[in-house]
């Protein structure tokens, strides 16, 4: 064994005198980074672990909560604007309603107006008319006197006025 | 003394190329003199140095111990939660209580790994005689602890009641063969890969020097199979303490 290890490729692995060297300092070596780790190491670790996701979870948490106070409060602004809406929508009506009231008082008094300028007008076509119709008839009996004087016709009065009203009423039937 | 005498005929070899690929694996005294079992040596030196670098990635590197972590923080983070969550689901939630062993055997082995990775260092975790112990605390450990926690029915470990009756104890004494193989398997499988590596680089290393002219052949491939040996370091690690979480599974809950 030790010939194999001083001649040529021998394996120091094999060598058994350095064997309780290689334990002893394993020993300790294990010993040590044992304590280092399970003293000081994991539990510093496995501490910002845990705390990592409790940090996390809180976090979720708010956010749902947040999330919640959001949607609360977009209802309440849609409410708000829904009820804005009715609020407009029953001022124009009673807008509208006023409005059409008064516009019928004023189309009513308009047309009383109209009605009684109008009963006024045909009033005077009509005494205008009546008026003409009368000088018509007084011509007409003036010009019948005359016509019938220059031909030296002797008529009386009574009979050629007679005669002229029932021309006149012929005619204008 | 035969590591001084060892020395001295490599040094008389023939060329200045002689390539010595086990070399890297002796045991050394510090201050020289022989190598008794307290004496400071490199063992000592890069277990030391081990200890320290996952002392640092553990506790200088999560310092700061913040909310959202700095990346340090977040290596130590890493290492912790891929250990617990491999006992958790390896070995159960009741293995949760060894976890600081197993954490401390897989940082261990991991930096120990890593650390030898760097040129001139010594790899701790090549010599069998420090897997052998890592392997057999384990072993020892895990039997103990499945005595304490079911006495006599951990042997029904061995008595696969699934079989038929007259198989059983042919494969008893199969299952007991492969349960006392477990931690020379468990050993040098560690040791063996972490020494056959090392020794594969410092072979093409040596060819660099040997080949003159055409040097940059070996040192491509020496880069090429570096990166290699920089994943094997990790797997071996990993694949270290799942095993042990394997063992200890067995250990808590014996039944098939």
């Amino acid at each position: 064994m030790a010939d194999t290890a001083a001649s040529g490729p021998g394996m120091p692995q094999l060598d058994v005198t350095t064997f309780s060297n290689q334990i002893f300092w394993l020993v300790v070596t294990m010993v040590v980074l044992y304590y280092v780790m399970s003293r000081v190491a994991l539990p510093r670790i496995a501490a910002v672990l845990a705390d990592r996701r409790g940090t996390i979870t809180s976090d979720i948490a708010a956010a749902e909560e947040y999330k919640l106070k959001a949607q609360a409060a977009e209802e309440a602004y849609h409410k708000a604007l829904a009820d804005a809406r009715s609020e407009a929508n029953r001022i124009v009506e009673a807008a509208k309603a006023d409005m059409q009231a008064k516009l019928d008082v004023e189309l009513a008094k308009a047309e009383a107006e109209i009605a009684a300028k109008a009963s006024e007008s045909e009033r005077r076509i009509r005494e205008i008319r009546d008026g003409a119709m009368d000088m018509v008839s007084a011509v007409s009996k003036e010009a019948a006197k005359d016509i019938l004087e220059s031909f030296g016709a002797k008529a009386d009065a009574r009979s050629v006025n007679a005669a002229v009203a029932a021309r006149l009423k012929g005619g204008a039937a | 003394m035969r590591m001084r005498i060892k020395g001295t005929t490599d040094v008389a070899g023939e060329s200045g190329f002689a390539i010595k690929p086990m070399d890297q694996f002796e045991v050394k005294a510090l201050f020289g003199g022989d190598v008794s079992w307290y004496t400071p040596t490199n063992v000592t030196l890069w277990m030391a140095l081990t200890v320290l670098a996952a002392s640092a990635l553990m506790i200088y590197g999560a310092r700061g111990r913040a909310l959202v972590p700095s990346r340090g923080q977040s290596a130590a983070e890493m290492a912790y939660g891929f250990v617990y969550k491999m006992v958790e689901d390896v070995a159960g939630k009741d293995a949760v209580r060894f976890f600081p062993y197993v954490f401390t055997l897989f940082m261990f082995v991991l930096f120990a790994n890593l650390l030898g990775l760097i040129p001139f260092a010594f790899t701790t975790t090549s010599h069998i005689a420090v897997t052998a112990v890592l392997a057999f605390t384990v072993f020892f450990s895990v039997t103990v602890l499945g005595f304490i926690l079911h006495g006599t029915k951990f042997l029904g470990l061995f008595w696969v009641s699934s079989a038929p009756l007259a198989l059983r104890p042919i494969l008893a004494v199969i299952e007991l063969i492969s349960y006392f193989a477990r931690p020379v398997s468990h050993s040098i499988r560690l040791a063996g890969a972490m020494m056959a590596g090392h020794a594969v680089v410092k072979v093409f290393a040596g060819f660099a020097g040997a080949l003159g002219i055409f040097f940059f052949a070996p040192i491509l491939a020496v880069t090429a199979f570096y990166a290699l040996e920089l994943l094997v370091a990790v797997i071996q690690a990993y694949v270290f303490t799942i095993l042990t979480c394997v063992y200890l599974k067995d250990a808590l809950h014996p039944s098939h």
